[in-house]
């Protein structure tokens, strides 16, 4: 089992998440689906350790390592949020190395990556770009090849492909399901959409 | 006639009232002075020696109210702790104190008080923050400033004022040191700083409230601890906040009259900043001379703001 979440029970603000499970097997995409508020994207930042000091009870695992309230950085998980949340002042390459340089790769082996994340995702022409200057589409590649950078062991998704258009989006969800297949990544998916989650993950869990 | 009409008239009223009266205030100043009376505060060497110390002292003060609120404001902005909402309140007292308080606060605490009193007043606020922090715990409104860690701290200042005791005032040991405050171009960086760096908090804050947490979050989960997300993420985006904060303290710290005449003084070539002139000025029944300092301090105002708005308005973080 890569991702265990076991009767987990946390507040966030007023709101109160009561005894949560989820498995998620290696390698396998899970689409988290269900109606807003019902704390989806709690469950997420749970998982990525944005939330520890809400968790009232219960237990989060990580291939087999106790990560309930392990700090975000050393849990080893990829997030594309929402709201993409690229760093405005970095460009294209800087948003790709913040990782490996934070974790203080050798230069040969943070260049492979960054320039192999840049190719498997299109982004080799925009590498000296800021944020401000990407398409909608073109900042979803670049968030999903930040999260990656590291070799996560879980990729979490965060309603990743909301606001784009039509094309744009089959275009990158097609991309995701690729990169997820092409890194060996296991993935938690948060979306409001039967069709993304049926296009991208291997099962969905419905939260009520 | 159109609908919004009366409305927009009504909005240009109120505009023209209150630019009108600006530019009426700042006319009066001009039609009072004379080139002559310019070209001469120009060559008087007080004024000179005030025109330097001004520039000096406003942009100690602006750089310390920076480096003050930025943390404070980070703070205020990103964590959820009780007593917060009374912290922020606090924050705010410089502004709403009338300034001569102000100067007099820093004057009986410099001159009355010593470094041992200091240290047991910051015991027992502790403590009884500790306790209110104690009695308040499960009533909901986010993590305490946790009781034990402020009453390790108020046990820290304990032993600090035992450590201090029997030294003077806090004057005498700051002059001991080689730091005399009380009448001295130093004192007016402190007595330009509460009010000062009251303004550079809210406007920080307003900068970090403007930041999204979702980029701190991120950072995270790629390996910062909260401090490298503040310094590699946070940081270069709050570049024209910081820049906004220390052009209003500077500005403040430039019209602070009331705290540096109480307790730096007004010494003529010594603790005399423009502010302080234009009173000297008036004092002596020139008013001509007061007027032409007024507008030597309308210029520098207007010049660093315009500057200041060049340099923020090219785009990108500073």
């Amino acid at each position: 089992m890569m991702l265990e979440i076991d009767h987990l029970t946390l507040r966030a603000g007023e709101f109160l998440l009561k005894e949560f499970s989820l498995s998620i097997n290696e390698g396998e995409c899970v689409a988290l689906m269900g109606p807003s508020g019902c704390g989806k994207t709690t469950v997420m930042e749970a998982v990525c350790g944005l939330r520890a000091e809400g968790v009232l009870n219960g237990r989060i695992s990580l291939g087999g390592e106790e990560i309930t309230y392990l700090p975000p950085g050393a849990r080893r998980i990829g997030l594309v949020p929402q709201d993409v949340a690229l760093f405005p002042t970095l460009t294209v390459r800087e948003q790709l190395e913040f990782g490996p340089k934070l974790h203080r790769w050798n230069r040969e082996k943070m260049k492979s990556r960054v320039e192999g994340l840049a190719s498997d995702l299109g982004l080799s022409d925009l590498m000296e770009r800021l944020p401000k200057g990407l398409s909608g589409g073109e900042a979803r590649r670049v968030a999903l090849g930040r999260a990656l950078s590291l070799r996560p062991r879980l990729l979490c998704l965060d309603e990743a492909l909301t606001g784009l258009d039509e094309a744009r989006h089959d275009e990158v969800l097609q991309l995701i399901r690729e990169m997820i297949v092409r890194e060996k990544v296991t993935a938690l998916h948060v979306t409001h959409s039967r069709k993304e989650a049926e296009a991208i993950s291997d099962r969905i869990v419905e939260m009520s | 006639m159109k609908p919004e009409l009366p409305f927009v008239l009504f909005l240009t009223v109120v505009l023209v009232a209150y630019v009108g009266m600006l530019l009426l205030m700042v006319g009066a100043n001009v039609l009072t002075v004379t080139w002559g009376d310019l070209g001469k505060i120009l060559k008087d060497e007080d004024i000179l020696r005030s025109i330097k110390l001004t520039l000096v002292t406003c942009t100690a003060t602006a750089i310390l109210s920076v480096l003050v609120s930025v943390p404070l404001a980070y703070l205020l902005s990103r964590y959820q702790f009780r007593g917060r909402a009374f912290i922020d309140t606090l924050l705010d007292i410089p502004i709403l104190l009338p300034p001569l308080i102000v100067g007099l606060s820093l004057l009986i605490l410099f001159n009355r008080m010593s470094p041992a009193s200091c240290c047991w007043m910051m015991a027992g606020g502790l403590l009884l923050a500790a306790l209110v922090g104690f009695v308040l715990r499960d009533k909901g409104g986010g993590r305490a400033l946790v009781p034990g860690a402020l009453i390790v701290f108020a046990g820290m200042f304990g032993i600090g004022a035992v450590m201090v005791n029997g030294l003077g005032s806090l004057e005498e040991v700051s002059s001991g040191m080689g730091f005399p405050m009380t009448f001295h171009p130093l004192g007016i960086v402190l007595a330009q700083f509460p009010v000062a760096a009251a303004f550079a908090v809210r406007t920080m804050r307003t900068t970090f409230d403007q930041i999204s947490p979702r980029y701190e979050e991120v950072a995270m989960t790629l390996g910062c601890h909260r401090g490298q997300a503040f310094s590699r993420v946070v940081l270069p985006l709050a570049g024209k906040g910081m820049v906004a904060a220390g052009t209003m303290a500077w500005a403040r710290a430039l019209g602070e009259f009331g705290p540096v005449l109480i307790f730096a003084g007004a010494t003529k070539g010594r603790t005399e900043v423009l502010a302080t002139s234009v009173f000297l000025e008036i004092n002596i029944g020139n008013l001509p001379g007061a007027a032409a300092i007024s507008l030597l301090m309308i210029v520098l105002a207007v010049v660093t703001l315009l500057l200041v708005r060049f340099f923020v308005g090219r785009g990108g973080a500073i």
